[in-house]
């Protein structure tokens, strides 16, 4: 097991937004959580990542207890995230955005070869990478967060909502990207509320409810699942 | 206009210091969103560390006055870092997560404090730096008379900026401070360790200030402790003219600052000297009150 979440409960102050949630991703997978605003979805990825503490439960990655450690070490063990709303340097260079995504890396072969491999997957961000990032589209600025993401060599990349905002073509291209990503070798957690296409990428899936983890299945069962085509996809 | 030549340069020369203590502000502002008050107080404290590192050892007898004061320098920074991190530690890291009011109060007691520890230790009157410490030349430039101090005070700021512009804008090291102070929570999550970010500004901002203050008492001769408080209030003006959070524009404010009031106690009247710097920053808030490089609005504090 790459990545075990087991019976995380994180607060806001006196409020609990995760009551519990147990979940595993296998090495090589995608997984994908669903689930509607307010869930916690973005809460569990940023407790994954350090920038929230659990007060109850863990995370472990490889066997490594993560929830303890701070998030920059975490970066190091090989946990990338794709953080919800982008988040990209606004007033820094397409550049300077992804040398910082390979803060953790001093090998600098390695770091280049990674920034070719990125080039060829997002071309257009070697068009665009002495622009700064504040003035790309919506679809670029996201690619540039995943591209920053990836300059850390990470085993498990984890996504938060890539598809939000963007008109169908781009999600398209995110989404072949993602399996492009995964094909080489990066396992994928993949936060979204795009249904349809989440599923229809991942191998697992599973679904969350105020702060509660309500089914886990494998994607193709979720997407026959009556109530989660009542809920998540629109009825059809 | 040979007297608006002098002027000038005395103005880049002061300049030069307000330049200098307004990075600190600037540069703490950036990554933690806060006005460090005690700022004024770490460039009294290089004064004082200065005047007594200087009249202690008799370095200037032993090694000559030029490696005396660069090694100096280089102690009074050291020194003055070291109690910018403990102010960090001490007043600013436990406050991290409290409502903003609470760092600033934090802000304003660090800067009540070291002034009466200033005091305590030194006395409330008046000190004065060692006089016969550097050759009294001045140099030829370009037809006019500069007292060699004044050009050392604003070679030595002017190669602290382009130091610190360069360290900034094109290490690493540099764009994680750049990328902290835009989005700390991205920051992590891309590897950057934001506590050794803040902790590295708390170096470099007081580091510069402490200078600032050695440089002060080089050049006037004069050390009070209160000085921090005037220095630091026009430093802040400095900061807000060119941008608060923008590093480049602490440089330019500074040094606008300086000119301008230079020019303006000469050309006006020598009794408005201080008052000058705050017209400017009522002007500067009301006309453009994101500063001269700034983008972001300066939110209150
Ligand atoms: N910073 C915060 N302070 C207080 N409560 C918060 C904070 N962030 C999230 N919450 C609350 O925690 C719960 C879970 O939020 P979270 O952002 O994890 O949901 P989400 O599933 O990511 O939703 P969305 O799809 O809208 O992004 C919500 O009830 C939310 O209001
Ligand atoms: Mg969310």
């Amino acid at each position: 097991m790459l990545l075990q979440v087991v019976d995380l409960k994180v607060k806001y102050g006196n409020i609990e937004a995760l009551h519990g949630i147990n979940l595993e991703v296998k090495e090589g997978e995608i997984v994908t959580i669903l689930g509607a605003n307010g869930a916690g979805k973005s809460t569990t990825l940023m407790t994954i990542s350090g920038l929230l503490r659990p007060f109850h439960g863990a995370v472990y990655f490889d066997k490594i207890a993560l929830h303890k450690k701070p998030a920059h070490e975490i970066v190091k063990l090989g946990i990338s995230q794709v953080p919800e709303g982008r988040r990209v340097f606004d007033t820094l260079t397409v550049q300077e955005n992804l040398n910082l995504g390979a803060f953790t890396c001093k090998d600098k072969a390695r770091v280049q070869k990674t920034l070719e491999w990125i080039y060829e997957l997002f071309p257009i961000l070697a068009e665009r990478r002495s622009q700064l990032a504040g003035t790309l589209s919506g679809g670029e600025q996201q690619m540039l967060a995943i591209a920053r993401a990836l300059m850390s060599q990470p085993k498990i990349l984890l996504l938060d909502e890539p598809s939000l905002g963007l008109a169908p073509l781009l999600v398209k291209t995110i989404f072949q990207a993602l399996k492009e990503i995964n094909r080489q070798g990066v396992t994928i957690l993949l936060v979204e509320q795009n249904a349809r296409a989440a599923l229809k990428l991942a191998h697992r899936g599973y679904v969350m409810e105020v702060g509660h983890i309500v089914l886990a299945d494998s994607a193709e069962n979720l997407l026959a699942n009556p109530e989660v085509r009542r809920a998540y996809l629109g009825g059809k | 206009m040979e007297e608006f030549l002098q002027q000038f340069i005395n103005g880049l020369t002061v300049g030069g210091i307000y330049a200098l203590i307004a990075l600190g502000y600037t540069m703490v502002y950036g990554v933690l969103k806060l006005i460090n008050f005690a700022h004024g107080d770490l460039f009294t404290i290089g004064a004082y560390l200065g005047f007594t590192l200087l009249t202690s050892f008799g370095l200037a007898d032993k090694i000559g006055p030029f490696a005396a004061i660069a090694v100096l320098a280089l102690m009074v920074m050291g020194l003055v870092a070291v109690i910018g991190i403990v102010l960090e530690r001490a007043a600013y890291r436990p406050l991290r997560n409290s409502p903003r009011l609470s760092a600033v109060v934090s802000a304003l007691g660090a800067s009540i404090f070291f002034q009466n520890a200033v005091m305590l230790i030194y006395g409330a009157r008046f000190h004065v730096y060692p006089q016969n410490l550097l050759p009294k030349i001045a140099l030829n430039v370009f037809g006019l008379y500069v007292p060699f101090v004044k050009i050392l005070v604003l070679v030595a700021s002017v190669a602290m900026m382009v130091g610190l512009y360069v360290f900034i804008q094109r290490t690493t090291i540099g764009a994680a401070i750049r990328a902290a102070a835009i989005d700390q929570g991205a920051a992590k999550l891309v590897g950057i360790d934001v506590n050794g970010v803040i902790t590295l500004v708390f170096v470099i901002g007081p580091a510069l200030g402490g200078l600032a203050g050695l440089m002060v008492g080089l050049l006037y001769g004069q050390i009070k402790f209160t000085m921090g408080w005037l220095y630091g209030l026009k430093a802040f003006t400095a900061a807000i003219l060119g941008g608060i959070g923008n590093i480049p524009g602490a440089m330019l404010g500074g040094l606008i600052l300086g000119v301008v009031e230079a020019l303006g106690s000469a050309y006006i009247s020598i009794a408005w000297k201080d008052a000058i710097a705050f017209c400017v920053l009522i002007l500067i808030l009301i006309v453009r009150p994101t500063g001269l490089l700034g983008e972001r609005v300066a939110e209150k504090v």
